[in-house]
């Protein structure tokens, strides 16, 4: 089985984040694989590993200058990665970013594409269900467990209420939550053999989307500091802080 | 220059309407426009009864089935209604099947999606606001080419409002879509003896600082005494200890109860954006420079694990 994983690098989540003078995120820091998408990479290892001859290929879209993200996912056991690293992509918005993976995508025929909800940087959450639609694949999306087998996959699917069990034929999109599987740890071998593994990095032109540079119709046009709330009163809890809670909540009358 | 045309994708729902269809709705006729609910499967009279109480004028009912998973097939009915009605914009709730959807069409459409919306406003284009870096800044943003605006909206950033007007119901042929549907085979629902996270007035809300998995009963048994609902934070949700369906923030729900109450929560910018709307907020957590505090109306520094329990025992004490 071939399983396709899109995975991004982001900038630290424990650095502050900041937005350049243009109004794009600041990534010229250091980047890190998104946890969010350790989950898709644990999940098409064990997918992997339950159905013999597998390959597991990693697709991403950002700048290259720093692979140490893609490494992380390698280490954790994917076979191979290509990120698509162009300046014309600079700012594009989730749907171009849907059309660069597609494209990629179509040339790995994979039975199967795993994706975060989100990511934890943009959070924009639609890359994902766009990603399907250009490729006419169905979507099962926000699975918090899955079942695959060599035709079809099973979720199932979080609701407001609860989880539906939903199913299609393969190939076929799956969206992932955290937690629906425990990502493992690289070790020492896995993070020595990802330093082997092959990266390739595309260029729009590589991909004959040329066309595509500049070409998103979205844009922030502005950043404003929003109203901030003030701080109350701290107690340090000596033994007093359960009965100050409670004659907080009588105060503001929730008790 | 002419009312713009709204439409309001609305969730099938037991009750006739979300809470978010009917934010929506308001937002849409707040703006003045020419306001239009489209919904999927059977509509029930609730529904069509509130969509003219919040002021729309219009019911379109696409006839895709409620067995499958909506994202595709709902997806290609409305692009084939864009096609021959050409609306000016499209509002959906950030919701697991609104964004699904928003998805979906925008790939059908070729147009940009702008997600994580908590206000618009209307000039030449619709210019949307979006709270990023945990709610400190707001970012504006404009789609800058002509074509229908596709939107998805976080719950409970706008107020309904009831607006009655005379509605019709049009049931509508839906375009098939070319991609294999997702077929739902069961639906399960989560025992739950509370209020809804969403509707609750009381949100008790449990994170990293509890130490394991087993404190969270501390957590869950406040929420149940003060007649609210438990969450949680986003990192012991992505450590398996409580499920997605509880997750409060960015990645996860947005809340906006008269108290939240938030237990061994740091308060990470990707959390604060979900609650920091709260009427009153409480903090508990024993690092006197957690982040949590500065939006905290009353702080109190300590362990959680021993607050907790001495809180509980209190509480019920009163209530019994």
């Amino acid at each position: 089985m071939h399983i396709v994983v899109c995975v991004k690098q982001i900038p630290d989540p424990s650095a502050p984040a900041a937005l350049n003078a243009d109004l794009r995120l600041d990534r010229s820091g250091k980047v890190l694989l998104d946890e969010a998408d350790t989950y898709g990479v644990e999940l098409a290892l064990q997918v992997g590993e339950a159905h013999g001859e597998s390959r597991v290929t990693l697709i991403s879209m950002g700048d290259a200058t720093d692979l140490s993200g893609l490494r992380s996912a390698l280490a954790m056991g994917a076979d191979a990665a290509i990120i698509v690293s162009d300046p014309a992509l600079s700012g594009a918005d989730s749907l171009t970013t849907a059309k660069v993976l597609a494209a990629v995508t179509n040339d790995l025929q994979p039975d199967l594409v795993i994706a975060a909800t989100e990511s934890s940087d943009g959070y924009t959450g639609t890359m994902p269900a766009q990603l399907a639609e250009l490729l006419s694949l169905p979507a099962l999306t926000f699975a918090k467990a899955v079942r695959v087998t060599a035709s079809n996959v099973s979720i199932d699917r979080q609701t407001d209420t609860g989880y539906d069990v939903v199913t299609s034929s393969l190939p076929a999109l799956v969206t992932v939550t955290a937690g629906a599987v425990e990502p493992r740890y690289a070790n020492f071998k896995g993070i020595m053999a990802a330093k082997s593994k092959r990266i390739d990095v595309l260029t729009l032109t590589d991909l004959g989307l040329s066309a595509l540079a500049g070409s998103w119709a979205q844009r922030v046009v502005s950043l404003d500091d929003a109203p901030q709330r003030q701080s109350g009163a701290t107690l340090v809890d000596d033994g007093t802080a359960a009965q100050a809670l409670v004659d907080y909540f009588v105060s503001i009358k929730v008790l | 220059m002419s009312a713009l045309t709204w439409w309001i994708i609305a969730e099938p729902n037991a009750s006739g309407m979300t809470n978010a269809t009917k934010e929506l709705i308001s937002e849409a006729v707040r703006q003045g426009g020419d306001v239009s609910v489209v919904t999927w499967g059977d509509t029930s009279a609730e529904l069509v009864d509130g969509a003219g109480r919040y002021g729309a004028r219009a019911v379109l009912q696409l006839d895709v089935s409620t067995g499958f998973v909506p994202g595709a097939p709902v997806a290609a009915a409305v692009a084939a209604l864009c096609a021959a009605r050409s609306p000016d914009v499209i509002l959906l709730p950030s919701s697991y099947d609104g964004r699904d959807i928003a998805g979906h069409l925008s790939a059908r459409l070729d147009r940009p999606v702008l997600t994580n919306v908590t206000a618009l406003s209307v000039d030449d284009d619709v210019v949307t606001q979006h709270q990023i870096f945990g709610g400190t800044k707001i970012a504006s943003a404009r789609i800058t080419s002509d074509g229908v605006a596709l939107i998805v909206v976080r719950p409970k950033s706008f107020t309904a409002v009831e607006e009655p007007r005379d509605v019709t119901l049009e049931r509508i042929d839906a375009a098939p879509s070319p991609v294999t549907p997702v077929v739902i085979t069961e639906s399960h629902l989560d025992e739950r003896t509370g209020p809804a996270l969403g509707d609750a007035d009381v949100v008790v809300a449990g994170g990293r600082g509890l130490g394991g998995v087993e404190a969270f009963a501390n957590v869950a048994t406040l929420a149940t005494l003060l007649g609210g609902a438990p969450a949680a934070s986003r990192a012991i949700v992505d450590a398996g200890w409580v499920p997605y369906a509880y997750q409060v923030g960015q990645t996860g729900q947005t809340v906006k109860p008269t108290l939240y109450v938030a237990c061994g929560i740091s308060g990470a910018t990707q959390h604060l954006v979900g609650m920091k709307g709260a009427q009153y907020i409480v903090a508990i957590n024993k690092d006197a420079a957690a982040p949590i505090f500065s939006v905290a109306d009353f702080g109190i520094v300590g362990d959680v694990n021993t607050v907790l329990p001495a809180l509980n025992a209190l509480v019920r004490s009163r209530t019994a």
